[in-house]
């Protein structure tokens, strides 16, 4: 390697970590002036909370108030509600291509559901399903399954002709076509749209929380607004982007082992 | 040459619809393909040529009229295009054929690899074709998107490789030197909705490869007669 590129290579390594660093320097700081400000009563941690009293609360809640079982209701029903929605809409995106009358006859409802503020729908579904875990479960569906289908399935329709023509020169059968050509062409596709489906998901299992529910962590936080605890609140958000960079760790593993 | 009749077209027409009303494509078209030729079909742009092409290889199921096809004879389509697809290698690529039939058998693959090392890698649109074993195979303006010059070079070269192969070919085009040069005989459409104007048998003198054709003396002589015809 001559020294060119090596100075090249370093420069490259240099930014990377230039950019890492200042990312990390921007968290300390505003976690310190957030720690700072409200020692010095300069804004007013009852309301604020500061990051020492999140983690004297998030210890509270681990030691008495068993944190784990809250962290866990919530990653179950997140999960559950994650893999019924891909499966679903799959299954819905691929009738849709190969059946161009139940397209086209779904198309407006898929708007009009698209578009229709789903948490309205909160208390037809607590009184027909009940209040319970199930509840919260079809609440994350509602708001993920139709984005979900729609990006698929446009994803799918705009597959190359040409490859599906060649494949047809071959006799293919359509499931051939599916998993010779669409399913691996909207490969980038498909992954985005599970990223989508997973903060959809945690969007609407938190929205049910709110709606119903006995323990989790959407119940923490609307417990703490309830009794005014702000701690509790911020706690409840700390854990919840915690849970969130994890469930996107998990994505990204999983596409880098297919 | 032998003269099997291999492919039989039969009074074929074919009418698209759309909400602008309806377009006769081909109008009672018939024809007959035998062992080891190769046939032209020429006439204007949008006379339904590509439609013959699509109902003859089953792309197209919606026509009137009869296609006969000879017991074990296999007919394929060769895409000029490059529809690569750019996930798998350039064998699984050329392979692609084998797989959806599901005859991807140690014998088959090892014929595909021995034309691809005989044709050498370039030639992977025909390759992936002729890797499924066709007898007759299907060729649409094959050599539209090229320059001039590459026309001639590729179309010798195709023109080869159908021969040493021992295939049939049945060539759809708008080019009447290019028929000329490569076809044993050329059917003749007229405008739409086309017809058979004629079929013409071409029997070039010192007939060899589709550059050399060309200066066959009476190479003129079906040029002028087919372009009278049009």
């Amino acid at each position: 390697m001559s020294n060119e590129q090596k100075k090249y290579i370093f420069n490259i390594k240099l930014k990377k970590l230039l950019v890492l660093f200042t990312q990390i320097f921007i968290l300390i700081l505003i976690l310190f002036l957030w720690q700072y400000l409200s020692d010095k009563k300069i804004i007013n941690s009852f309301i604020t909370s500061s990051p020492l009293k999140i983690i004297k609360t998030i210890n509270n809640l681990y030691m008495q108030n068993n944190l784990f079982n809250h962290i866990f209701i919530t990653l179950k029903e997140c999960i559950i509600s994650f893999i019924l929605t891909t499966i679903i809409s799959f299954i819905i995106a691929v009738i849709m291509l190969y059946n161009n009358f139940i397209a086209k006859v779904i198309e407006p409802y898929l708007i009009v559901l698209n578009s229709l503020p789903k948490v309205a729908l909160g208390p037809i579904i607590i009184i027909w399903i009940g209040a319970n875990q199930k509840a919260i479960i079809v609440m994350a569906l509602l708001i993920s399954l139709i984005v979900s289908i729609q990006n698929l399935y446009n994803g799918f329709i705009s597959t190359d002709k040409l490859k599906i023509k060649l494949l047809k020169t071959f006799n293919a059968s359509s499931f051939d076509i599916l998993i010779n050509v669409i399913i691996p062409s909207n490969k980038e596709n498909i992954y985005s749209t599970l990223k989508i489906n997973l903060s959809m998901c945690l969007i609407g299992i938190i929205m049910g929380e709110f709606l119903t529910s006995k323990a989790g962590i959407g119940h923490l936080i609307l417990y703490g607004s309830q009794v005014f605890n702000l701690d509790l609140v911020m706690s409840g958000i700390f854990i919840l982007t915690i849970i969130s960079i994890l469930l996107y760790l998990i994505i990204n593993t999983i596409k880098k082992a297919l | 040459m032998n003269l099997t009749n291999i492919l039989n077209v039969n009074n074929l027409s074919k009418t698209y619809h759309s909400k602008n009303g309806e377009i006769i494509a081909v109008n009672n078209v018939s024809f007959n393909v035998n062992k080891e030729e190769f046939v032209g079909i020429i006439g204007p742009s949008g006379c339904g040529k590509s439609s013959i092409l699509n109902i003859i290889s089953n792309l197209d199921t919606k026509y009137k009229g009869r296609i006969n096809v000879n017991k074990n004879i296999k007919i394929a389509y060769m895409l000029q295009e490059d529809a690569l697809f750019p996930w798998l290698t350039i064998l699984e690529n050329v392979l692609l054929g084998l797989k959806i039939k599901k005859q991807l058998t140690k014998e088959n693959k090892d014929y595909t690899i021995m034309l691809l090392k005989k044709y050498g890698l370039y030639e992977f649109r025909k390759i992936r074709t002729l890797a499924v074993k066709p007898d007759i195979l299907l060729l649409d303006e094959p050599f539209s998107a090229l320059d001039y010059q590459t026309r001639l070079k590729v179309s010798d070269d195709v023109y080869k490789i159908i021969k040493e192969e021992h295939k049939t070919a049945l060539m759809v085009t708008h080019d009447i030197s290019e028929a000329i040069s490569m076809c044993d005989r050329i059917v003749v459409l007229s405008k739409r909705p086309s017809i058979i104007k004629k079929i013409y048998d071409i029997n070039l003198e010192n007939k060899s490869t589709p550059i050399l054709n060309r200066e066959s003396p009476n190479f003129t002589y079906y040029t002028i007669k087919l372009y009278g015809r049009r």
